[in-house]
Formats: C-alpha cells, structure tokens, sequence
C-alpha cells in the first residue's frame, strides 16, 4: 500500500513496513489512521504482540524462583531478552543491563543510589536546557535532599547545546552530567560521544537520556564511552512498563541497592541481609516479566531491518516534512539543529497547538501537541506548547503529505 | 455557511462553531482588574496554559466586574469569553449554580438552556478536551472562594 513512484525520494532508502503493525490498518475520524506519535509511545509490529501472547500462553511463571519447567522457561525468554538488549547495545557484560520499567524509573535509580550517597552541599548536577523533565526533576529531588545546586547548560535558537559553555561548567564540583541523546522535543542529537569524553577527561560521570536515541540510529554504549545510558521499550516498539539502565560495571558494583525486596537478595537474615550480585541488586520485586520478553522480540524486528536502514528511511522523511512545513506560512519550525531525529516541532500564527491537534485528530491524523514534558524548552522558546509531529520506520511519504494537507485545511479555518 | 469553512471536517465544524471562534478571536473582558477583590490562576496542567481571573464583588454579593488574561487554546479562551458574559453583573450565588451546571453538562450530556454557553456543548464528545472549556469556570469558583465576602 505505501508503493513510492514520488520522486522526492530514493525508493532503495525507503522501507515500506506498515503492514507488520496490526494498529496502523484501522481509520481514525473516517480516515485512514496518520500516526505520527511515535516518539511518544511507539507501536508495535506483530511479533512483538504475538511473542507477549504465547508468552502468556505458554510459558508464564515466575522468574528466577521455581523449580518447576515453567519457571525454567519464563526465565530463560526474560533472560534470552537482556541478552538481546545487550547485544543491542553492545554493553561489554550482561550484568551491566538493569531492567526498569522505563527511563524515567532507569534515571531515578541513578540519582538515588550513585549520585545521592556522593551528594553534599556546595556540589553541583548538570544537565542542559533540552531536557525531558524526567532528566530534570530525578535532579531537583536529590538536591533538595542533599542541599547540592541543580546547574542548567544553555542551548541557541535552534535547539542546539553550547558545548563550550556546557564545558565550561564542568568544574571539580559536579558530580554527574545528565544529557539526552536526542531532545524529544526538538529533535535534536547531541554529540554524545565528544560530551562523554570530555566529561571523562574531567572525572565527571554522565548519563545519557536515550529515550529518544534508541529507535532512531544504532547505539553502542562502548562507542559512546557511556557510563549510564537509560531507554523505554515502548519508543522502540516494545510493550509500555519496560526500560533499561545500561551502566559501567564497576559503577553498579560500587552502588546500594535501589529498591529492596525478592530477588535482590542472596541472603535475609534479621542480623543482615546479602545482597544479589549484578544486575539482580537492582531488581527488587517480580518484574515485567512478559514485557521485557516482547522488548527482545521488538530487538529482534529491529535488528532484522536494521537501525542503520530505520535511520536512512527516517532522514529521507523528515527532510520532506521539514522542507514542506517550512513552506506554509504562518509555520516556524521549533528545533532546527544541525544533526537532528526524526521529530518535528512546530508553531503556527493564530492557532494553538491544542486546536491544531484536534484539527488534525479529525482528519486521522495523530500528533502530540502540548509542552511535551519539556517546559523548559517551551520557556526558551517562549511559546505555550508545540505541535510535534515524529516519524518512525512505518511512516511513508503518505503520512507526511496528509499531515501538511491537513495542517493547511486546519489553517484556512481558523484564519 | 462561510466558504472558508467549507473546507473543514463537519466534525470540527461542530466543535469550532463560529461563535466560538469569534469569541476566542477576539474574548470579551479580556485584560485586568487593578481593583479586584477576587483573583485566581488556572493551570491546564495538560498544555501548561494559564489563565488569570480577576472580579469585583460588591459587599452586597454581585459580580460588579470580571476580567480574564492569559493563553490558551480557542476553546478555553472562548469558554472565559463567554463566562465573563454569563456572570458578570450577575450575584455570586447565580455564578456558582451556573458553573455547576455548565460543567456538569459537560460531563453528562444534559442540555444548557442558555444558547451561547451550549455553543461549548460539543465540547462533550472530546474528552481531552473538557478541562479546556472547564478552565475559566474551575478558576472562577476557586476566585470567589479565595476571599470572605458575602455571597448572600
């Protein structure tokens, strides 16, 4: 259905996999389903639901725990999964892939167990001005609890990092840089690999927000020279409730636990307990145990397409859209990075971004509008909200077109 | 029907009537009260969009004058445009019945038997939203509970 005669592209870059998400057959408002939502929360391809299903039917019991076959074989597909996630990665070690429920749990952990018990007053957290306020508010609340200063990096008007003035901030009293990968709300990719080196070359720990930098482009931790690097399975077309805190061993080694409770432990005694090694010391409670089993099965549909095609396919289509918002008057572009994801936010004279949202909503088209858990960024911008739209390996050129079709009907009713 | 809205969905034509649009073009009672007894900020906590109320009450219990400013989407400027109609002039007890009314017919269907605030009724069928025609009124009664005047 998403045959390419267009010329604007080079069809051998372009994927057409829209078929393998069930979701994306129905209508939306009488229209054929535009979904452009992705990096709020991704869909899932078939064989991510069906591997969750006879999950369930099949092999469901609890993990590291019975005896039993079931026991054997739920915790043989949940952890098959953390050595795909490894292998997605390329972490050097498998107790170095903490399983979260998410990045936001994934960066809590971090604030809590590395950086808390290094905290005191006079100390400082950096991060920049591009955060998700799950990369902001973990910070604010261990520096209340510890009296250190939260400092912020600027950005410029086209939503990109000063790094001198990102470097220069990194002085003898920070103990840790928190930095996205990819702005979720710009867009925007930051050089993460020079930041970690530079932060490095000072003694200072980072971690990378990679919320929005896994579904995009392949990443390796080793690379990127990360020492924590958090990402969600739902923005990569795994189930919602999972996520991962990859981390340098010997910085894991060196934490507490976050969280205690089953199967973190090796002994509970009333005198002391021993704790379980790595990454199981950070696993307090029965996971989700079937999510984590679909996230593996949504590894394996991107490792079988590729994260270097999924890129291409995505720049192709996030240069048409740039190129034609960028025509329509009235449009100004939020996010204008040199080095960017396929996310595109946008301002429009006289309608407001929630307006346009169910404009576009009528039409069967589906973005995000609002502040995007980002108003910081709003703040700098000085604008109420935006209006993103953000492609994913099943978006086509038809989805792009519907939305700049859509965007001109919403704008001719409300000028 | 204007030509202009011809090419709109029917859908959001019920939604964005021109009533609504032109009051959220240009609201009524928009700006401040330098002398307001009553003042309250709502937070649409879902788009972060602000709304500033401010009323004059007289010591007998009538709003004397009402003023909004701040952002917002066309509905929740629409919706303040047209509270500050509805209610100023009006004694408080009658604004606090009609916002009970108004957000309750928003929620459960029933019919509003003044026309312009039914204009918003379609509002109803749009869950995310309700909150933003809800705003103003939300904020208005968390003003005239903000400060002990008599409201008879």
């Amino acid at each position: 259905m998403n045959t390419l005669p267009d010329s604007r592209y080079d069809t051998t870059a372009v994927l057409d996999v829209r078929d393998d998400f069930p979701l994306l057959a129905q209508t939306s408002n009488g229209q054929p389903l535009a979904y452009l939502d992705s990096a709020a929360s991704a869909q899932q391809p078939a064989s991510v639901i069906d591997t969750v299903r006879r999950y369930h039917e099949n092999d469901h019991a609890n993990v590291h725990r019975g005896v039993h076959t079931l026991s054997h074989r739920a915790t043989a597909a949940y952890e098959g999964a953390r050595d795909s996630i490894r292998g997605f990665v390329n972490a050097a070690s498998r107790r170095e892939i903490v399983l979260t429920k998410g990045t936001t749990e994934a960066i809590n952990l971090v604030a809590q167990s590395f950086v808390r018990p290094i905290l005191g007053p006079g100390d400082k957290i950096v991060i920049s001005h591009m955060e998700h306020h799950a990369n902001i508010v973990p910070w604010q609340i261990v520096c209340e609890q510890t009296g250190a200063a939260l400092v912020v990096a600027p950005i410029d008007e086209h939503g990109e990092l000063h790094l001198d003035a990102l470097y220069s901030l990194l002085d003898e009293s920070v103990r840790l840089l928190g930095i996205a990968h990819v702005s979720n709300a710009l867009g925007t990719v930051n050089p993460v690999a020079e930041i970690n080196a530079e932060a490095r070359a000072r003694g200072i720990p980072v971690l990378v927000d990679g919320a929005q930098g896994v579904p995009h482009a392949p990443v390796d931790v080793c690379e990127l020279g990360c020492d924590f690097y958090a990402f969600s399975g739902h923005k990569m077309f795994g189930p919602t409730g999972t996520g991962v805190l990859y981390g340098r061993e010997a910085l894991l080694e060196a934490m507490p636990p976050y969280q205690g409770g089953g199967d973190m432990i090796l002994e509970v005694r009333f005198d002391g307990t021993t704790y379980n090694e790595l990454p199981y010391k950070f696993e307090a409670g029965t996971p989700n145990i079937a999510g984590i089993v679909g996230l593996g099965a949504a590894i394996d549909y991107l490792e079988n397409i590729g994260m270097a095609r999924i890129g291409a396919h995505e720049q192709l289509l996030l240069a048409d859209m740039t190129a034609q918002l960028g025509d329509i008057d009235g449009v100004r572009l939020i996010g204008t990075a040199g080095h960017k994801a396929s996310v595109q936010s946008f301002v429009v004279d006289g309608i407001h971004p929630h307006d346009l949202g169910t404009l576009l909503d009528q039409q069967g088209i589906a973005v995000r509008t609002g502040h995007h858990c980002a108003m910081p960024v709003m703040q700098f911008f000085d604008v109420p909200g935006t209006t993103r739209a953000s492609l994913a390996v099943y978006n086509s050129t038809d989805d792009v077109d519907r939305l700049i079709h859509g965007l001109k009907r919403a704008i001719r009713m409300f000028r | 029907m204007s030509a202009r809205l011809e090419a709109v969905p029917d859908a959001s034509r019920e939604l964005y009537r021109e009533l609504v649009l032109r009051h959220a073009r240009e609201p009524h009672n928009f700006g401040r009260l330098p002398a307001a007894s009553h003042s309250a900020e709502g937070v649409n906590t879902l788009c972060g969009d602000r709304l500033a109320l401010y009323l004059e009450v007289s010591a007998e219990g009538r709003i004397d004058a009402i003023r909004f400013d701040g952002t917002g989407c066309a509905i929740s400027l629409a919706s303040a445009s047209l509270m500050t109609q509805a209610v100023g002039q009006q004694p408080v007890a009658h604004a606090l019945s009609l916002s009970a009314r108004f957000c309750t017919a928003l929620s459960t269907g029933d019919e509003l038997e003044e026309a312009t605030l039914a204009a918003l009724s379609a509002v109803r069928r749009y869950p995310s939203r309700v909150r933003c025609a809800t705003l103003a009124w939300h904020t208005l009664e968390r003003a005239l509970a903000s400060s002990a005047v008599a409201t008879e």
